[in-house]
């Protein structure tokens, strides 16, 4: 026994050292390094991408990460490391390293000059590599758009399920209600269509008022979330998720029986207006908003309402108006992802808002982390790219996502990153001294 | 008038009695303590003027403001603040952010300013942050500000909770077994911060204790009560030589 241990606790040394070793060089490396690294990395599979998937043996530039053809053909992983190495890993640390000084002082320069400006720059930058990045394929493209759509989603469901700690299924339903409501919205009125009729305003201004579209998704799904809200004043726990339960299954009736919005049939022909930069920038701003209230004293209250109700009450917070609004307020962002997604799909039935998405929406909350900015975005972001990674696997892939979260709930309960305070001014900051942040 | 007055409440859970017929005048300033055995009902007085259960029949009027019927956040806010006997901290929370959160009801920015940053909420999350630090420095626990509360020992855990009833600038503060499960040390310290507190700020206290050396010692009015109803009340040396409390409350022997 004593001989194991020992083995084990000498292998843990030797992980950390290791993890040291590796980290120890890209310590003094700003978030503005990493990013300049991730740009000449995109940059660079732009132009000699293909001709050096070909030359590893490659068909053409793998989409995503090469995870997918590691999948399908086994013999092509080395070419697939090989080319992960050279256009990703490599090119990301030599040039994060190489800039580290000078993009330390010009994260600096940027920080106190002012900070909301270096906020944009990085939101700019990182906009830039997105952009290039799904520009090498039309999938690549796609699945960006659903990931940006599922960190809506996944935070928005964290505000009432993490933050608030009430466990709601209904969110599946709020989606569907911004769907269809700015589907409603922009087929109705823009596009000539054979279930909503003839267009009655030009295409070209519909463009500017897509926004419009999706707001009022979101107000649509604000205004079903109140079906659940009051419940919610004087029921906990099991019963108000049997309760959002049945509000997800009312919805998901309601648009099968709707003959003028297609019925089971679904409503399709959206206008293409959910594009790379618009959904990015409905994400952003559903990011900055949502984090801006769980950071205020009226969003703590969640956690207060959460951690004991009685205390919450007693020391002047209004616990009514606090649930009232954690609901609406998650619903209406749910609603305008919903509005996204119909519009990057540009289709959606009645069928897709089951308990499928149910189950991908929770995985993604409680895989990422509860309570958390950033654990909302990794679990979007995993959960999303693994689903699509592990295509070839087919069914079996609903073997193995499942068993990775079995895993990482027994590992870290509450979720890989989660009861956490996301702070993106105090993430861009220059790393001046070692000491500091690593 | 005085500033807290409780009017023949009396209160029924199903067919049994808790309450009965009970009456209290505080007056602003004014420290005063509920004694009583086990059971006899102390807390469920507290619950009943804090709003957490409505008295099946009496008046409990603050200030010219009827407070039956009215939900415990509200009652709260008008100045009515209370720590509970078993710790009901939010577990999650940092102590400063426990301390800033009972300034709920003092917010302005609204919403709007919740969503999207404006410079108001943020001159108002600060003045709260200044004043709540000023209070953890007042009950001695500043060092702990940035610790998630349950890391703390149980005596600091208590004093989150003052520090918080305190946050929301009570007219009248309500302690229940503020000293439950402290040694002697932690008890003379408690002592001294509740007096500390009563100095400085000088709000009216009501208070439970099952100690009688705290309760004889801080407060100038003691009422007793048995089985739900006031079986004495008076100065703490009425009530100790009282032989009705003697014999209800600390057994038929005479105390040495």
């Amino acid at each position: 026994m004593a001989a194991i241990s020992e083995t084990i606790s000498t292998n843990r040394e030797r992980l950390s050292q290791l993890k040291t070793m590796v980290s120890e060089p890209f310590v003094m490396v700003p978030i503005l390094g990493w990013f300049f690294g991730a740009l000449v990395a995109v940059l660079l599979e732009q132009f000699i991408g293909l001709s050096l998937a070909r030359a590893v043996g490659l068909a053409r530039i793998p989409a995503l990460f090469g995870v997918v053809i590691a999948l399908e053909k086994p013999v092509l992983i080395p070419s697939v490391i090989l080319y992960d190495l050279l256009i990703y890993v490599l090119p990301i640390a030599l040039v994060a390293r190489l800039t580290a000084s000078p993009s330390n002082w010009v994260a600096d320069r940027l920080f106190n000059f002012r900070s909301w400006v270096s906020v944009l720059l990085h939101i700019a930058l990182m906009y830039l590599i997105l952009h290039i990045w799904t520009d090498v394929s039309d999938y690549r493209l796609l699945v960006a758009r659903l990931i940006l759509v599922a960190v809506i989603i996944t935070l928005s469901l964290n505000v009432i399920n993490g933050y608030m700690g009430e466990f709601s299924c209904s969110h599946p339903g709020f989606i569907a209600l911004g769907a269809y409501g700015a589907s409603v919205f922009t087929v109705g009125l823009f596009v000539n269509d054979n279930i909503l009729g003839s267009a009655l305003l030009p295409e070209t201004l519909g463009r500017f008022m897509f926004p419009i579209g999706l707001i009022l998704g979101g107000v649509i799904a604000s205004l079903g979330a109140i079906l659940v809200a009051i419940p919610s004043f004087n029921t906990r726990g099991d019963y108000l998720a049997i309760i959002s339960l049945a509000f997800m299954f009312m919805v998901k009736s309601l648009f099968e029986n709707l003959e003028v919005v297609g019925g089971p049939r679904g409503l399709g022909g959206q206008p293409d207006w959910a594009g790379l930069p618009t959904v990015f920038i409905w994400t952003i701003l559903g990011v900055w908003i949502m984090n801006n209230f769980v950071r205020s004293t009226l969003g703590k209250a969640l956690n207060a309402v959460r951690d004991g109700e009685t205390a919450a009450d007693a020391m002047t917070v209004n616990t009514r108006r606090t649930k009232f609004t954690a609901f609406l307020f998650g619903a209406f962002w749910a609603g305008v992802a919903g509005g996204l997604f119909a519009h990057v799909i540009r289709y959606v039935n009645p069928g897709t808002f089951g308990l499928q998405m149910l189950a991908e929406v929770l995985a993604m909350v409680y895989f990422g982390g509860l309570n958390s900015v950033q654990g909302s975005i990794v679990g979007a972001l995993s959960i999303n790219l693994l689903g699509e990674a592990l295509r070839p696997l087919d069914i079996y892939k609903w073997l193995v996502i499942p068993l990775l979260l079995i895993v990482v709930m027994i590992t870290r309960p509450t979720g890989l990153l989660s009861f956490t305070e996301f702070d993106f001014t105090k993430t861009i900051k220059p790393k001046q001294n070692p000491e500091g942040e690593v | 008038m005085a500033l807290l007055q409780v009017d023949k409440m009396t209160h029924y859970f199903g067919g049994l009695r808790a309450v009965n017929n009970y009456n209290l005048e505080i007056e602003s300033g004014q420290i005063r303590g509920l004694i009583g055995p086990n059971g006899a009902g102390k807390t469920t007085i507290f619950n009943l003027i804090t709003g957490i259960y409505r008295p099946t029949e009496g008046e409990v009027i603050l200030e010219n403001e009827q407070l039956v019927g009215l939900r415990p956040h509200q009652i709260a806010s008008l100045g009515l603040a209370r720590t509970f006997q078993n710790l009901r901290l939010w577990r999650h929370m940092t102590v400063l952010e426990h301390v800033k959160q009972a300034r709920y009801s003092k917010i302005e920015y609204g919403l709007i300013g919740a969503f999207f940053g404006t410079a108001e909420r943020h001159r108002e999350e600060e003045e709260n942050e200044r004043i709540a630090q000023d209070l953890l420095e007042l009950v001695g626990i500043s060092q702990f500000e940035d610790q998630i509360v349950t890391n703390l020992p149980y005596g600091a855990q208590r004093r989150v909770e003052l520090a918080r009833a305190l946050a929301i600038e009570p007219k009248i503060l309500f302690l229940d077994e503020p000293t439950a499960g402290m040694n002697p040390e932690e008890l003379d310290q408690m002592m001294q911060i509740v007096r500390q507190v009563h100095e400085e700020l000088g709000m009216a206290i009501f208070l439970i204790e099952h100690r009688m050396r705290v309760v004889m010692e801080l407060c100038e009015m003691i009422q007793t009560l048995v089985f739900g109803e006031v079986i004495a009340e008076g100065g703490p040396d009425e009530i100790r030589n009282n032989p009705a409390v003697i014999e209800a409350y600390l057994g038929k022997e005479v105390v040495t």
